[in-house]
């Protein structure tokens, strides 16, 4: 009996994890799928919560606390057409405090760096005169770093080719060299394989959008 | 065993069955507390997948197939997060959820009543980062000289330091990391203004207060000059410069964990060049040479902590003489030496539940030679009867330890607690030397301390209070003084406020008066400030109103060829209106601002004979300071007009024991136009690893006759303006930095 009760606490355990496994993979699918379509502020918000919420129940997962920071930073960038940093520093600053638990989940990632360079460039962008020197450096490191971890992460290039497509050439930017990125970005998507179904994949529609600007 | 097992078996089974049942919905809105929806507000049943985001009418609807008792949890931006316990057994009715407003740093008024302030978080509206500082064309470099083209300040151009609002430069008490700074100002020459001795660059922040301000600083009965200096550098670097008036070079090294950082810089500026080409008023026969070095480090001492140290030298020396007012066809001889070391510590720690701690302790020195006499137009000592007095030297120094400790508590929301306790020392010893060869010795050795304390009280985001007093004991005059300390302020609307600020200041009778013919007590002032504020979209308007009361002033009499401390018997007032818009936005790369003050003060202090207007006030001062960047052309340009409306000059006569007015009239106006250029080669080029800039600056670029006031003879027979050394100035440098940049390594390593 007493073997029975442990093979049947054993099988009730794995039947659990794995059904939560399930009901995790099955709530993170539709979410991460929806990333490259959705850059309304509404939605990215909403799915910025959707993924807390997971990330908070789930506790040891990094993927939800990592999209939840993403759709943070990317909400707060559609409001950059009139920047404003009563409105996206407290974004910026939620961002960071949902990467820094990501991080502290997953060492050493090139796709937080990624983040943490977004969320420089949010904070900077707010007020570039006065705080270029500050955050444009941390947003130069931070995607540095990206690119030490994994060279093959074609998110560095594409963060790296709208660098270069925004900046005024004045001050260093180029089109011919956001388009040369653009491209090897778009290459190092081809050859991506995420790790699974919801590891990060956004990015690749917007090199389309931006190819088309050329 | 078998029959205790079977219902745990059970239980779970039912668990796992039960998870696959009936579904509940849970829906509501979410509102503010006046009832305004809050759209996006997140929904969470927490420790559960379950949740929703509120929509644009704060109206949320999800289900869960979830039992029993659970919490929800409702948060937003700028939000407090609210928990709402639920019970899914049963149905759960339509939910109206009210949250209340955080007070937040971004969002709360601030209270700025007398203070322009300078800080990384740049909320207060009105802020000069060191890069605004060197490029104020009329500032030369100098922190004060930006200061003054701000409202409060006077254009007093014959001697240094900031007179605000009707006070003497004395009155303004200068600041850094906490610890008060003795000799802030290269040693007086006179009618000639000096530097400050400290680079813009040293410093992050900066408050300058004309007017009502915290209790944890004190002895400057007008204004406080706080200055904080910067931390770890970006970067490892090397600079040099070259300009027309001299050398320059340091090193910065960052550790490589980025925990650590020293340096040292090392300037030798020497005006004989420049004075060769531009003629002074004065003649040199040795043109202002001064040797200056600093050195630092830095240490992180936590994630939180750091501790700073700052050490500065310079030797200088100058002669020169000028035609004698006293005596025609004779010169006035001047010469000073000055050496003048400063060390600064200092500790800032989060200590865990909220305690800051901020330590600090300064020590500096400083002596001065002065030596002055007549001479012939040959360069020949010469004594004249009846002008013996003007041959005199002084050999002057002085000791101080300045230390001060304070302790913080974060309260609830932004509210805090603040005490602490100051202690200088002081020690003067003065030699003066008389035409005779007699020796007046002086010494004074003093004693200050304080203890202080403070709390910030925000009571919504729209309303916040600072409560403060301070206590003080002087040794001078072994008195002790309470100062109460208040500031208020509203929000007015989404970028508005309204503030006030009261308080009481008491200072010492100034060293340069001592010691005194009779028993002195404190001097004293009470500030009264009213403003309104409006910072928007880069643009910053801001109107104040004040009136100043000051009493026991020092009133003065003429012992041993010194003007001696003898009562308190001065008083005086100031009262006046302040103007100041500042824009970035109207025009690209064009930032502009207009300060406007109007100054209405009489006293009764030092020799005067009743209470007047004193000559280093005027009644209107207004600055107009633009900078331009062209981005093709990598160019900064800046230009500055400053205006200051005639001030009064008087002849006192102190011959006969009573003052009386022998003359007295109005200068004229003050105008100075000036302009500079900066030249940024390192912008367009992608990753530069030099940043050198390249200076042009012109004062005074119309050559307009300026005059500060007017100065007498002995006898009063003859006048004179007091006017700039030279109408125009111009400098020319250039400076070199090399940063060492390791984001660039790790990018080549990278690819």
């Amino acid at each position: 009996m007493k073997k029975l009760l442990i093979a049947s606490i054993a099988f009730l355990t794995v039947a659990t994890a794995s059904a939560q496994s399930e009901k995790y993979l099955a709530a993170m699918k539709p979410l991460v799928a929806a990333l490259d379509s959705s850059f309304n502020y509404d939605a990215l918000v909403a799915s910025a919560n959707s993924f807390q919420r997971i990330a908070d129940a789930e506790k040891t997962q990094w993927l939800p606390y990592y999209y939840a920071a993403y759709c943070n930073v990317a909400a707060a960038f559609t409001l950059m057409e009139k920047p404003d940093a009563s409105k996206t520093d407290p974004m910026a600053d939620k961002a960071e405090e949902l990467l820094n638990k990501a991080e502290a989940l997953s060492k050493d990632n090139s796709e937080i760096y990624c983040v943490r360079k977004q969320i420089a460039s949010i904070r900077m962008m707010a007020d570039p005169m006065s705080r270029y020197m500050t955050y444009g450096t941390a947003a130069t490191q931070a995607l540095a770093r990206a690119k030490t971890l994994d060279p093959e992460n074609p998110r560095v290039y594409l963060l790296e080719a709208q660098d270069q497509f925004y900046t005024p050439e004045q001050y260093g930017g180029s089109k011919t060299e956001a388009k040369r990125l653009f491209e090897l970005s778009k290459a190092k998507y081809d050859a991506a394989r995420p790790a699974s179904d919801i590891h990060p994949r956004w990015g690749k529609n917007q090199i389309t959008y931006f190819m088309s600007q050329f | 065993m078998k029959q205790r097992l079977q219902p745990f078996l059970l239980l779970l089974l039912l668990g796992v069955s039960g998870t696959a049942g009936a579904q509940v919905t849970i829906r509501g809105t979410i509102t503010g507390s006046k009832g305004q929806p809050i759209p996006n507000a997140s929904i969470v049943l927490k420790d559960t997948y379950d949740g929703a985001t509120a929509d644009s009418a704060g109206r949320f609807s999800f289900t869960s197939t979830e039992k029993g008792n659970h919490v929800l949890e409702v948060s937003s931006a700028n939000y407090r997060p609210l928990q709402y316990p639920l019970n899914l057994d049963n149905p759960v009715p339509e939910l109206k959820l009210q949250l209340k407003e955080e007070i937040s740093e971004l969002r709360a008024v601030v209270l700025t009543a007398g203070t322009f302030e300078a800080s990384d978080r740049k909320r207060a509206g009105v802020v000069l980062d060191p890069i605004d500082i060197v490029t104020t064309a009329s500032a030369n470099g100098d922190v004060t000289g930006a200061l003054k083209t701000l409202p409060g300040a006077q254009q007093v151009g014959e001697s240094e330091g900031l007179f605000v609002r009707g006070g003497t430069a004395a009155e303004t008490k200068t600041f850094i990391d906490g610890t008060l700074v003795n000799n802030f100002f290269f040693s007086s020459v006179p009618n000639v203004a000096q530097f400050s001795r400290f680079s813009p660059f040293l410093f992050k922040g900066t408050v300058f207060s004309t007017g009502g301000y915290s209790a944890l600083y004190g002895q400057g009965l007008s204004s406080a000059l706080i200055l904080e200096s910067i931390d770890l550098p970006d970067r490892s670097s090397a600079s040099a410069g070259v300009s027309v008036i001299g050398l320059s070079a340091g090193i910065q090294h960052l550790a490589k964990d980025k925990k650590s950082s020293y340096g040292f810089n090392y300037s030798y500026t020497n005006l004989t060049p420049a004075f060769e080409i531009i003629k002074q008023k004065q003649d040199y026969s040795k043109a202002p040479a001064y040797h200056s070095g600093d050195a630092n480090f830095r240490i992180k001492t936590s994630g939180t902590g750091i501790l700073k140290y700052y050490g500065y030298f310079s030797a200088n020396k100058l002669a020169f003489t000028t035609g004698s007012i006293d005596s025609l066809g004779y010169l006035d001889r001047f010469s000073i030496k000055n050496f003048n070391s400063y060390h600064n510590l200092s500790w800032k720690e989060n200590m865990g539940g909220g305690w800051k701690v901020n330590l600090g302790i300064s020590y500096s020195n400083n002596k001065d030679n002065i030596n002055a006499g007549m001479t012939d137009t040959d360069k020949q000592e010469v004594e004249l009867g009846g002008l013996e007095a003007k041959n005199f030297g002084v050999e002057s120094k002085g000791d101080f330890i300045n230390t001060k400790a304070v302790f913080e508590k974060r309260l609830k929301a932004l509210s805090a607690l603040r005490f602490g306790a100051e202690y200088n020392i002081a020690r003067d010893r003065n030699d003066y030397i008389d035409f005779n060869g007699n020796l007046y010795r002086s010494r004074l050795n003093s004693t200050l301390g304080a203890a202080f304390g403070e709390a910030d009280i925000y009571i919504t985001n729209s309303l916040a209070a600072k409560t403060g007093v301070r206590l003080e004991h002087s040794s001078l005059i072994d008195e002790v003084n309470i100062a109460p300390r208040l500031s208020l302020a509203y929000k007015l609307g989404k970028a508005a406020q309204a503030s006030l600020a009261y308080g009481i200041f008491y200072q010492d009778p100034e060293r340069r008066y001592l010691p005194a013919s009779g028993n002195l007590t404190f001097m004293k002032a009470t500030h009264y400030i009213a403003q309104y504020q409006r910072v928007a979209d880069n643009q910053t308007f801001r109107a104040e109103v004040f009136y100043k009361k000051y009493d026991n002033l020092i009133k003065t009499v003429i012992l041993n060829f010194r003007e001696s401390a003898a009562n308190n018997d001065g008083y005086g007032d100031a009262q006046g209106i302040e103007f100041f818009w500042r824009d970035k936005k109207t025009i690209k790369n064009l930032d502009y601002w207009i300060s406007y003050s109007y100054l209405d003060t009489k006293r009764d202090f030092l020799n005067f004979p009743m209470a007047i207007s004193p000559s280093f006030a005027a009644k209107h001062t207004a600055s107009l300071v633009m900078k331009k960047f062209v981005q093709s052309w990598k160019l900064n340009l800046n230009g500055s007009y400053n205006y200051a409306s005639g001030r009064p000059y008087y002849f006192i006569d102190v011959s006969n024991g009573t003052s009386s007015f022998l003359d007295r009239g109005r200068a004229p106006d003050y105008h100075n136009v000036s302009f500079s250029v900066n030249y940024l080669p390192f912008i367009g080029k992608k990753n530069p690893k030099s940043f050198n800039v390249f200076v042009l600056q012109v004062s005074n670029i119309f050559n307009i006759k300026q005059t500060y006031g007017y100065q007498y003879s002995y006898n009063g027979a003859r006048k004179e303006a007091i006017v700039p050394p030279s109408r125009m100035f111009v400098f020319l440098g250039a400076f070199f930095n090399f940063g060492v940049d390791r984001s660039e390594e790790i990018i080549n390593n990278g690819l």
